[in-house]
């Protein structure tokens, strides 16, 4: 019998003058959430449970960008995706343009296991989800007042936020004050944070799932890289991945299927395969992922200014971590 | 340099080998047009991603491939569509779905790419997208063609989702399983060794509406490095899981495959017999076209004269 693993991220870039109340949050809400992942992997829940139900939690909590708290689109409504995979037998399932549905991952989930198809959207997705009768909710239910602030800003500034878009050479710099600060947070830099959850059980299965709201002021109708199994999101027998940052790298460089089949064809382990991907694969691109193997490794990489992140192993080892 | 090569699909599946004339004719004669066409750009100079975006819109226009006009119908009898176009040299790329007035999808996918900061837009927001640039629209009546409203029926009558080319007889029993196929897709190189791939679908009979399947998936049903191009068809939810496309070239990059090991090995393992097929360019002018289906519509030609056209395995 192997040994278990789990890593949870909330996004990958983040803003180095971000307020510390908030930093404490999102380490708060990551350890909470390794910590249901770890308790299920005690009593033996499979991978792929575990990390239904972790990025549930995820989606719940408002704090990050996913489920309630999402990023909103340039409507000012929430549209939100989500993929899952299981590394078994590689069966996925994945989601976009949802609208009402509350848990985005567990419809994914039903995707894959309760529909022939690998990828169902907008109403057609919907609908999936009313038949199947899972929890739905008004699309405000989604919308927090964070978001709406920035939304904003973000059309004031006319642009999409990216909070990776920092010179290097500003880390560690002084706060200069901006005109345009919403909850402390930069206009600039503000971060919309996916989230994700890779798991091995001790069988020795991987699973890995990924939620999201998307950009902040997104055109409607715009596909990220949360949902594209290959991209965001890819399980096999020898491990399970999860990114997040720039959804158009992550998708030109199929970032998450590119760490196992570095691992499948060139024989290499867990933490070789990331290291390459994250150097090799993203050209100019920012982006982050987590990652477990099948024998009961855990390993995050990203090549922007910090990722939201937390894992532990049987073994005993627990980190949440923002920086370096 | 090398030369120039294309290759084609107008989708893999189980095309019966006794495949009347009326429904193989006009297919093999437009595989042929359409091997013309993209030859003739290459020979002018054009960009792979000219070729491959002019070759699939122009099998998009044919009304006997699942794709544009022609395309299968969805369970409500309308049809859904779906492309994606890729850059080998810079990777770019850009994808669209849930298309239901759009003449030609793949068109659409190359100005998400080249006109906005995203890869990928679908429904009623790509609809929106394409008015708004003032691209060619229709009514559905120009892409359902009777055959389709046919397939519909029978498939409806089978209560299961269908393939593309099963003889119209409905007492046939369903010895032919479930695969999908039905799809086009073109791949191209230059002798400056700029790599494209493009792919397009209607999906397939009876499918769910907001269903998504492989052809805009990047990695999935396109890819292009600067190794090779791809485009795949067959049962979109292999496909995906498999990241068919772009197993193609990882295979080459990660395992020095060369361009027809790498795509043998990849239909072969992506799904069981009857489910999936490809065409592929590499940078050296080499084409491969594998498939576990019983045919595929397709065609190829390289610079140093070699071209075909054809649906089943050559005996």
């Amino acid at each position: 019998m192997g040994k278990w693993a789990i890593a949870v991220h909330g996004g990958a870039g983040i803003d180095p003058n971000l307020p510390v109340e908030r930093q404490e949050q999102a380490k708060q809400l990551l350890t909470r959430c390794l910590n249901l992942g770890i308790a299920a992997l005690r009593s033996n829940v499979s991978a792929i449970d575990v990390v239904e139900l972790v990025i549930r939690e995820l989606e719940t909590d408002p704090l990050f960008n996913s489920g309630r708290g999402s990023a909103l689109t340039e409507q000012g409504t929430v549209e939100m995706e989500a993929s899952i995979m299981d590394g078994t037998k590689r069966r996925c399932g994945a989601v976009s343009g949802i609208t009402t549905v509350k848990n985005p991952i567990s419809l994914a989930r039903l995707v894959m296991d309760k529909s022939p198809h690998s990828y169902l959207a907008f109403s057609g997705a919907e609908e999936f989800a009313r038949k199947q009768g899972v929890e739905i909710v008004d699309n405000e239910y989604f919308i927090t007042d964070d978001n709406v602030g920035m939304l904003k800003l973000a059309k004031e500034a006319n642009s999409i936020l990216f909070d990776y878009r920092i010179p290097l050479g500003c880390a560690g710099a002084a706060v200069t004050d901006s005109p345009l600060q919403m909850n402390g947070l930069p206009i600039s830099i503000y971060a919309p944070e996916t989230v994700g959850c890779v798991v091995v059980d001790r069988e020795g299965r991987c699973a890995a799932g990924t939620s999201t709201g998307g950009l902040m002021n997104k055109m409607m109708g715009r596909i990220g890289d949360s949902p594209l199994i290959g991209a965001g999101t890819y399980a096999s027998e020898l491990c399970g991945v999860s990114c997040t940052g720039e959804g158009e790298a992550i998708i030109r460089s199929t970032l998450a299927r590119d760490v196992s089949a570095v691992m499948e064809y060139k024989g290499v382990g867990l933490q070789e395969a990331v290291d390459f991907v994250i150097k090799h694969r993203l050209d100019e691109g920012f982006a982050g992922l987590i990652a477990v193997s099948n024998k009961g490794e855990v390993v995050c990489g990203f090549n922007c200014n910090g990722m939201f992140r937390g894992c532990a192993t049987e073994d005993g080892f627990m980190e949440v971590a923002m920086w370096e | 340099m090398v030369g120039w090569a294309i290759a084609l699909h107008g989708g893999g599946g189980d095309i019966p080998i006794d495949l009347p004339d009326e429904l193989r004719i006009p297919r093999e004669t437009a595989l042929r047009h359409c091997l013309d066409l993209g030859v003739s750009a290459l020979k002018s100079g054009k960009h792979p991603l000219d070729v491959t975006e002019l070759v699939v819109r122009e099998l998009e226009n044919h009304p006997y491939f699942n794709a544009g006009k022609g395309s299968v119908l969805t369970a409500q009898g309308t049809v859904e569509m779906e492309a994606s176009i890729m850059d080998g040299k810079t990777k770019r790329c850009g994808a669209v779905s849930g298309l239901t007035t759009v003449v030609n999808p793949v068109s659409l996918a190359r100005l998400v790419m080249e006109k906005t900061p995203h890869i990928y837009l679908a429904f009623d927001a790509a609809e929106a997208f394409a008015r708004a640039h003032g691209v060619e629209t229709a009514e559905s009546t120009y892409f359902i063609t009777p055959e389709n409203i046919a397939r519909l029926k029978q498939a409806k009558e089978f209560n299961r989702v269908q393939l593309d080319y099963t003889a119209p007889t409905p007492k046939e029993p369903e010895i032919r399983g479930d695969s999908q196929i039905g799809t086009v897709g073109c791949v191209a190189v230059d002798s400056a060794g700029n790599l494209a791939a493009a792919t397009s679908t209607g999906g397939y009979v009876n499918k769910m509406a907001g269903r998504i399947g492989d052809s805009p998936l990047i990695g999935a049903g396109t890819y292009a490095n600067h190794l090779c191009a791809v485009s795949a068809t067959g049962k979109g939810e292999y496909i995906i899981r498999a990241t068919m496309a772009r197993e193609v070239a990882a295979l080459m990059e990660y395992k020095g495959l060369s361009l027809s090991e790498a795509a043998a090995y990849a239909v072969e393992q992506s799904g069981p017999r009857g489910t999936c097929g490809l065409v592929a360019v590499s940078a050296n002018g080499e084409v491969a076209m594998p498939y576990n289906t019983n045919g595929m519509f397709r065609a190829c030609a390289t610079e140093d004269g070699f071209t075909e056209v054809a649906i089943w395995p050559k005996n």
